[in-house]
């Protein structure tokens, strides 16, 4: 007992300073300069007596949830916006993927700074069911008194107006025989897929074996691309499957391109690449389509090449989850590189939505042409 | 191992028959059994025995197994049920000592065929893509190897039946044929000289588009593209949910639409509104080069 109370007391006083310090710091410093990092556990500090403060505090109130308190610190750009729309801008609408996600941390970054405003630029860093999701933001701050102020200048989405959209898709129905049916009189063959290219490179992240594939049927088929590395003896070093990087249903003479990823491991250790494509028949729908609009190769604010452009949903059903996978070409024709992105937003009908995909710094030289295909999650078809 | 101990092995029906056959075989001496010697599948047949008393009758075949007591020097009835897989049978019998026999069932007459016909869809002018194998079964599903004819016959609508006389070998038949000119299904039936008919249905479908050509017009959303009838080189329209691919460039960019064919024509929207060149592909096939001026 006369040992124990010492302990006790001890613990008792490391937590009430932890807890004072949980309570009053703002942000948590990291190794860079000029970068302050958010998280979970930042402060209650109202202090907003420079512009790093007060975008530290509007973040910790928007990834608390605390819409109140964000909105009301922030200074509105025009009277259309409104705290509804500015909760839907950061919690998302229409089953769109930011529904799904959590503000886990941010980075932010000074861009500029004057005495009466200053520009930031934060790294987003959100947690989806699509794996991590970074989106990049520049805020605009103004010294408003003795305190700094972030401008809310989102434009509030448009409303879709009513209307009748004609929809009048086609759509393959899969029906299946019994076993009591005679041997032989009810078979389907499944779809006939072919892989059209292929090529392996070396990445930052490891291997990357990638390419295009094409329904040469004429019904809808469920594919997969499977690669397996293989070293000089013939012996297996690694299997991996397409995952997501692929358009799984594609349609009759649809072309999707394909990427297997083998991080951590590099080529010169591959001797041949086994590839291995599974189609199987399911039933489908060619609705909706979905434009690729306006298409360019450009940099994005920090500088990394990226292709972007808009996509236009030309049916009438919301598509709430868009995934964008774009296969690059150089001057021959042949695949250099696959990429992907999914898009925060959901699609409505008749509406357009801005995506970005990355393409690596090294290859964006190398880059002649591209083509882009639209993967789409519904929900009202899952 | 002796052939009997090694067909109980290959049937194993149950380890007690296997053990007791092993017994018997051990301890066969003579052969007090006269078992049939032209048996056909289905038919009613009897194993003679001889000796007197009672006696146990083992019987184990491809898809039976059975014990009887019997009294020797009578003869030991199968019936047809008993006997309808081909296929060789032990016959064992048991008294102070046991002995055994095997015989074989032969198939019976062919009166039933399995018909297997590839590929379900096939596109139209293609060299040697469609195949059928017959099988010839007799009443109890039984592969008849002895040969037979078997008469094949191709038709599509509108154009005169093809057909195609096989000799059944060891229970097997078999035809290979190109796809025609139109699309459409073609029936193919399979045929025994007794009428047994067995008929499957091969879809043959259009080939790759042909000579695709695309139009266009400004609308106050962008530009309403549209192709032509798409059809194969052999006329055929391409099938509905064939996917043509729009490529449109203007100053904004280049834009894509992934348009399936609905009633052989596919359309789609290009969100432009300056001068735009627009094109079209499915599959390999190219189409022709649209030009549309600007226009606000």
């Amino acid at each position: 007992m006369k040992r124990a109370l010492p302990i006790v007391i001890v613990i008792v006083a490391v937590t009430a300073v932890l807890i004072f310090l949980g309570l009053t710091s703002v942000g948590r410093a990291t190794g860079t300069i000029g970068i302050a990092t958010g998280g979970a556990l930042t402060g209650f500090s109202t202090d907003t007596s420079t512009p790093e403060k007060a975008m530290n505090n509007f973040l910790l109130d928007v990834q608390k949830r605390d819409w109140d308190r964000a909105f009301a610190s922030a200074e509105r750009a025009s009277d259309a916006i409104t705290e509804q729309s500015f909760i839907q801008d950061w919690v998302g609408s229409n089953g769109g993927l930011r529904s799904f996600s959590t503000l886990e941390r941010y980075d932010t970054r000074p861009l500029h700074a004057s005495d009466s405003d200053a520009q930031m630029r934060v790294r987003l860093h959100w947690a989806t069911p699509v794996g991590p999701v970074e989106d990049v933001r520049d805020f605009h701050l103004a010294h408003r008194g003795d305190s700094w102020k972030v401008i809310w200048d989102e434009t509030p989405p448009p409303n879709v107006p009513a209307q009748i959209v004609p929809v009048n898709y086609l759509r393959w129905d899969l029906v299946t025989g019994n076993s009591s049916d005679e041997w032989g009189s009810h078979n389907v063959d499944a779809p006939r897929v072919r892989i059209v290219s292929m090529n392996a490179v070396d990445s930052a992240e490891g291997a990357v074996v990638m390419g295009e594939v094409v329904n040469e049927d004429t019904i809808p088929a469920f594919v997969n691309v499977n690669a397996t590395l293989l070293d000089g003896s013939g012996g297996i070093i690694d299997d991996e499957s397409s995952f997501d990087k692929i358009l799984h249903v594609l349609l009759p003479k649809q072309v999707s391109p394909y990427r297997v990823d083998f991080p951590h491991l590099s080529l010169s250790k591959i001797k041949n690449v086994r590839m291995d494509v599974k189609a199987t028949l399911v039933p489908a729908s060619s609705d909706p389509v979905i434009g690729v609009m306006n298409q360019k190769i450009d940099t994005d604010a920090q500088g990394h090449p990226v292709l972007h452009g808009e996509l236009f949903n030309e049916s009438g059903q919301t598509v709430n989850i868009p995934h964008v996978i774009a296969s690059f070409y150089d001057s021959n024709g042949k695949v250099v590189w696959v990429s992907d992105g999914y898009v925060e937003k959901a699609l409505l009908p008749q509406s357009t939505e801005a995506f970005a995909v990355e393409i690596p710094q090294s290859l964006a030289g190398k880059v002649q042409n591209f083509h882009v295909v639209v993967n789409q999650y519904s929900l009202e078809k899952s | 191992m002796s052939s009997l101990t090694s067909t109980a092995w290959k049937n194993r029906k149950s380890p007690l028959i296997f053990a007791l056959l092993v017994v018997c075989a051990a301890a066969a001496q003579d052969t007090p059994l006269r078992v049939p010697s032209n048996a056909v599948a289905g038919a009613p047949a009897t194993v003679g025995t001889s000796g007197s008393g009672a006696a146990t009758f083992y019987l184990v075949g491809p898809a039976v197994s059975l014990k009887r007591d019997v009294d020797l020097g009578k003869e030991v009835a199968l019936s047809s049920k008993e006997l309808q897989s081909a296929g060789r049978y032990t016959a064992v019998l048991c008294s102070s000592s046991c002995s055994s026999e095997n015989f074989f069932v032969s198939p019976g007459k062919p009166v039933d065929l399995a018909f297997v016909v590839h590929p379900s869809r096939v596109p139209v002018g293609e060299n040697a893509a469609i195949s059928g194998v017959a099988l010839t079964l007799d009443e109890y599903r039984n592969l008849v190897l002895a040969p037979s004819s078997v008469q094949f016959q191709w038709s599509t609508k509108g154009a005169p039946a093809m057909s195609h006389s096989a000799q059944a070998r060891d229970g097997i038949a078999w035809f290979r044929t190109s796809s025609g000119k139109s699309a459409g299904p073609l029936q193919i039936s399979a045929a025994l000289s007794n009428d047994v008919n067995t008929r499957r249905v091969v879809q043959e479908v259009a080939s790759i588009p042909c000579n695709l050509r695309i139009q266009g017009q400004r609308t106050p959303k962008g530009v309403l593209v549209e192709t032509e009838p798409v059809r194969d080189c052999s006329g055929n329209p391409v099938p509905d949910g064939t996917v043509v691919t729009f490529t449109a460039k203007d100053s904004g960019g280049t834009s894509f639409v992934d348009a399936p064919v609905k009633q052989d024509v596919a359309r789609a929207i290009i969100l432009a509104k300056g001068s735009v060149v627009i094109s079209a592909a499915s599959g390999v096939a190219m189409g022709n080069e649209l030009r549309i001026g600007g226009k606000e």
